[in-house]
């Protein structure tokens, strides 16, 4: 007699154990430390932490090993583990003007006041595979220049002393949370960069790209990228006042874009902004583009409705963790919806060709 | 008599460009009326605002409806809107693309206005559509194909077919022989004031086509930077025409 | 797994979940945007689900966990174990003794009674969404009961197919109200939510929408007069195990040649059946 197949439970327990075990890999090389991950996968570390939407390189160090470097497993995890935090309040406005600057660049303005600096950069490098690399080697002291940095002023900054470019809106005292607040269309431009700014690198990248490609065309210019650690404050209402309680790496790009003028502005130059976890920067450009797209109906450009300037598209599809469990979700047993599909199947059949059907 | 529309101050505009300016008209029961214009004139603006899919700045927009006779059509609900927009008013866009529904069958896209106010029964709807094709001269052969594969013309007959299916009181149409060749317009034209006589429709038609009012319209306005410049009966108007513009409007087409 | 709360979410999103379902229940079939938050199972795989059981569940629950009918698919034991542990319930497989059903794609074939709560897991909660892909369009069309379009699908399949071409996930009209969406539930299912006793909640974690049926809600399977809703499954077929003609089945391809056997979907039902005609033999 047929006997249904049973056993779910001992076979999820023991592919579980094979996981652990190829996660490993060989026991004989030296297992590696998360440390060893958060100093020397670094960049890998920052994308975890910007699409996990929460700043520790430890426990995306962590992540990234107990996910065998799958950096979208990773950013789960860390997810999953954030949801369970309590939360204690919202962080003063970043001062990314005050920044400590690592990287600073601007393609608008050769030089500017507190000069370019290009930092810890593939930019220029050869992509050459570093053979040197295969074997444990610490390279030699980089160059330094005495630190004359203080607070260096945003580029941008220029430009609207001149008027030229749209200021931006004092947001309002409430500041609205993705995670804490079912995402509703119009989402206002601050909710917007909330979910860009966790959103999956390589979808925005894409779309960034189709903007550069025409498709919403709204050219932009590096106004400014800037990288650099930043203080994290918060009001504490039991000290009556403002404490610093961290610092950060951030990513910082401010585009400046054109924009023709409409019937109720002059033509001035207008901003798309990115800001992401570490050191992002590929991420941050994609984010101002896409930003700076999904303005289009606020600054009342008629551009047509590419897939960058939608809102609803953008942003319903930008999360890695909502479009990988949806895809994964298919591996799922279906018997049932597939059974009822057969049936019909079979019974569309049996009504177009009755004699094939036997 | 109540008057089936009433028009009053009504204005849009669009930033600095115009669109319509302190339009006022009456329309009667039964009565077509044409709005002519040169593109800009604002004369689309206008046939939008009255049929709700645009805002206007002010005026009134005043329905005889059925149930609770006169009423403000820019101030009235949404959904009270919509409603009318799929009972007693149609709409025939020049571009049969924008008022069919290109991926369903020619039978699906005139049983949807009966479904949309209660249709239930398939072979009922299907009857009542069989017969709008009929009516609108497009063979029972064809209902089950998509309107892509149907000609201009027999796009527009069929956007005609779904949009007449529920009895509608009033029609507003935006140049609706505008991308037809010239036999396929006099075709559709005959059956359009066929069907316009036959059922007593009241009907607003903008076009810029002088010829399809003088078909068509009982009455006339002509319209030139979102003003109405000269309004009266089509013939009238046409023949001993007051205005400048209206003069020169008249004169360019018989040159031709 | 002491340091987290029972049943995993802490009580503030438990309480913005009961909010979220009160209104829900209050306004049978309308789909309550909420906050869902991540869960330590991917999205599509139940997070919907999972965050309205934890907010139904109480230290006295006892809870049963489907998936395709059955108790012992995968994600069903994985959705179980994680309730077992995080907050400590009592589980069964038994439908009837069960306080708290969590589905996927079935309802059980043993009737529900009043006091259970049947919770779908829902990947798409808007069922206008594959004729319009907008949101703000179909809150706009929901609000203003514009469902023209909707039917006018179904008269499409049968213009084409000579029937309504919809196998699960087959639309109902909540109240005379709302279209919903029952959850991929073959159609055959579908009559079963009408009138339930038991409370029917649905979770769509990843579309962040909470949705329900209360007790005795009228629930009608959209369809025409003259081509009314017929719930179907394998014509003709018997379970192979219990022979229950009654019940949803599964088939199953037995050999290489093509030979094939259709079983309960619902295993729970079947091995009852199955135990009980044991014990009249014996």
């Amino acid at each position: 007699m047929y006997v249904a197949v049973k056993g779910g439970e001992r076979a999820i327990e023991n592919a579980h154990g094979w996981l652990a075990e190829a996660r490993r890999g060989d026991a004989t090389v030296p297992d590696l430390a998360v440390d060893q991950i958060r100093e020397q996968l670094a960049l890998a570390v920052d994308r975890v932490m910007a699409e996990g939407s929460l700043y520790d390189p430890d426990l995306a160090a962590l992540a990234l090993k107990q996910a065998r470097g799958d950096v979208v497993e990773a950013v789960f995890l860390i997810r999953a583990f954030r949801t369970t935090l309590p939360r204690f309040g919202a962080s003063a406005p970043l001062d990314t003007g005050a920044a400590q600057i690592i990287r600073r660049i601007s393609a608008t303005y050769k030089d500017a006041p507190g000069g370019q600096v290009l930092g810890p950069t593939f930019d220029y490098t050869h992509r050459l595979l570093d053979f040197g690399l295969a074997e444990s080697a610490t390279p030699a002291p980089a160059p330094e220049a005495p630190s004359s940095l203080g607070a260096v002023p945003h580029i941008l900054s220029h430009l609207g002393e001149e008027g030229l470019i749209q200021p931006e809106r004092e947001g309002g005292a409430e500041v609205p949370d993705l995670t804490r607040a079912p995402l509703e269309f119009p989402a206002s431009r601050p909710l917007r960069l909330q979910a860009l700014a966790r959103g999956d690198e390589g979808f925005l990248l894409s779309l960034a790209y189709s903007t550069q490609r025409g498709y919403g065309r709204n050219h932009a210019f590096i106004g400014e990228l800037r990288i650099g650690h930043v203080r994290v404050s918060a009001y504490l209402p039991e000290l009556g006042f403002e404490i610093d309680f961290a610092e950060i790496l951030l990513t910082e790009c401010e585009t400046v874009n054109q924009f023709q003028g409409s019937k109720s502005e002059p033509a001035q130059f207008t901003r798309g902004y990115g800001l992401v976890f570490g050191q992002s920067e590929r991420k941050a450009i994609s984010m101002a583009l896409v930003d700076r797209a999904l303005r289009t109906r606020e600054l009342g450009e008629d551009t047509g409705s590419a897939p960058a300037q939608d809102e609803e598209f953008v942003l319903s599809h930008c999360d890695n963790i909502q479009s990988s469990g949806f895809l994964e979700h298919i591996k799922l047993p279906h018997y049932v919806d597939f059974q009822a599909e057969l049936e019909l199947i079979r019974k569309l059949r049996r009504r177009a060709m009755p004699e094939a059907a036997q | 008599m109540t008057p089936l529309l009433r028009v009053e101050g009504l204005s849009k505009s669009y930033g600095t460009h115009p669109g319509c300016r302190d339009v006022n008209f009456t329309l009667w029961p039964g009565e077509v009326m044409g709005i002519v214009g040169e593109s800009g004139s604002g004369k689309s603006t206008l046939l939008n605002c009255l049929a709700g899919h645009l805002a206007p700045d002010t005026g009134k927009v005043i329905f005889d409806t059925r149930e609770r006779g006169p009423r403000d059509t820019v101030t009235m609900r949404e959904s009270e809107r919509r409603w009318l927009a799929r009972t007693d008013w149609a709409f025939v866009h020049q571009n049969p693309r924008d008022g069919l529904r290109m991926a369903v069958s020619a039978g699906g896209n005139v049983g949807e206005r009966l479904m949309a106010v209660g249709a239930r029964h398939y072979g009922d709807i299907r009857a009542q559509a069989e017969d709008w094709l009929g009516r609108v001269e497009i063979d029972a052969g064809r209902m089950d194909e998509r309107p892509r594969a149907f000609s201009g013309g027999m796009q527009q007959r069929l956007q005609i077919a779904r949009n007449l299916v529920t009895g509608p009181r009033l029609i507003f149409m935006d140049e609706p022989t505008g991308g037809l060749d010239v036999s396929v317009q006099a075709r559709l034209l005959d059956l359009l004031r066929g069907l316009v006589r036959r059922l007593g429709l009241s009907a607003v038609i903008v076009t810029h086509d002088l010829a399809v009012v003088r078909l068509l319209a009982d009455r006339l306005m002509v319209m030139k930077d979102g003003h109405v410049v000269e309004e009266g009966l089509t013939d009238q108007v046409l023949d001993d025409p007051q205005h400048p513009y209206t003069q020169l409007l008249v004169s360019s087409v018989l040159q031709v | 797994m002491t340091q987290y709360n029972f049943a995993y979410l802490d009580e503030a999103t438990k309480r913005m979940l009961r909010r979220a379902i009160l209104k829900a229940v209050a306004i049978p079939g309308y789909q309550v945007p909420f906050s869902s938050r991540e869960m330590p199972m991917p999205y599509g795989w139940g997070t919907g689900g999972v965050q309205v059981t934890a907010a139904c569940l109480v230290p006295e629950d006892t809870l049963k966990v489907i998936d395709q009918g059955a108790d012992d698919t995968t994600n069903a034991v994985s959705i179980r174990k994680f309730f077992a542990r995080v907050a400590g319930i009592a589980t069964t497989e038994a439908t009837a003794r069960a306080s708290v059903i969590q589905t996927r794609h079935r309802i059980p074939e043993t009737p529900l009674a009043a006091g259970q709560i049947l919770v779908f897991q829902v990947p798409i909660p808007e069922p206008l969404r594959f004729l319009e892909p907008r949101e703000t369009e179909t809150r706009t069309m929901h609000a203003l009961e514009d469902y023209g379009l909707m039917q006018v699908r179904l008269y499409e399949d049968i213009a084409r197919h000579g029937e309504i071409a919809r196998a699960y996930a087959y639309p109902v009209r909540v109240e005379g109200r709302y279209v919903m969406d029952p959850s991929p539930i073959p159609k055959f299912d579908n009559p079963k939510l009408h009138m339930s006793p038991a409370l029917q909640l649905f979770g769509a974690g990843r579309e962040c929408r909470i949705y329900a049926l209360p007790p005795f809600t009228r629930v009608e399977s959209l369809d025409f007069d003259d081509y009314p809703f017929t719930p179907s499954k394998a014509a003709g077929q018997a379970c192979a195990i219990c022979g229950a003609a009654d019940s949803y089945l599964d088939e199953v391809i037995t050999d290489d040649a093509g030979g094939r056997m259709f079983v309960c979907s619902d295993t729970e039902y079947c091995s009852s059946r199955a135990a009980s005609q044991q014990g009249d033999a014996a």
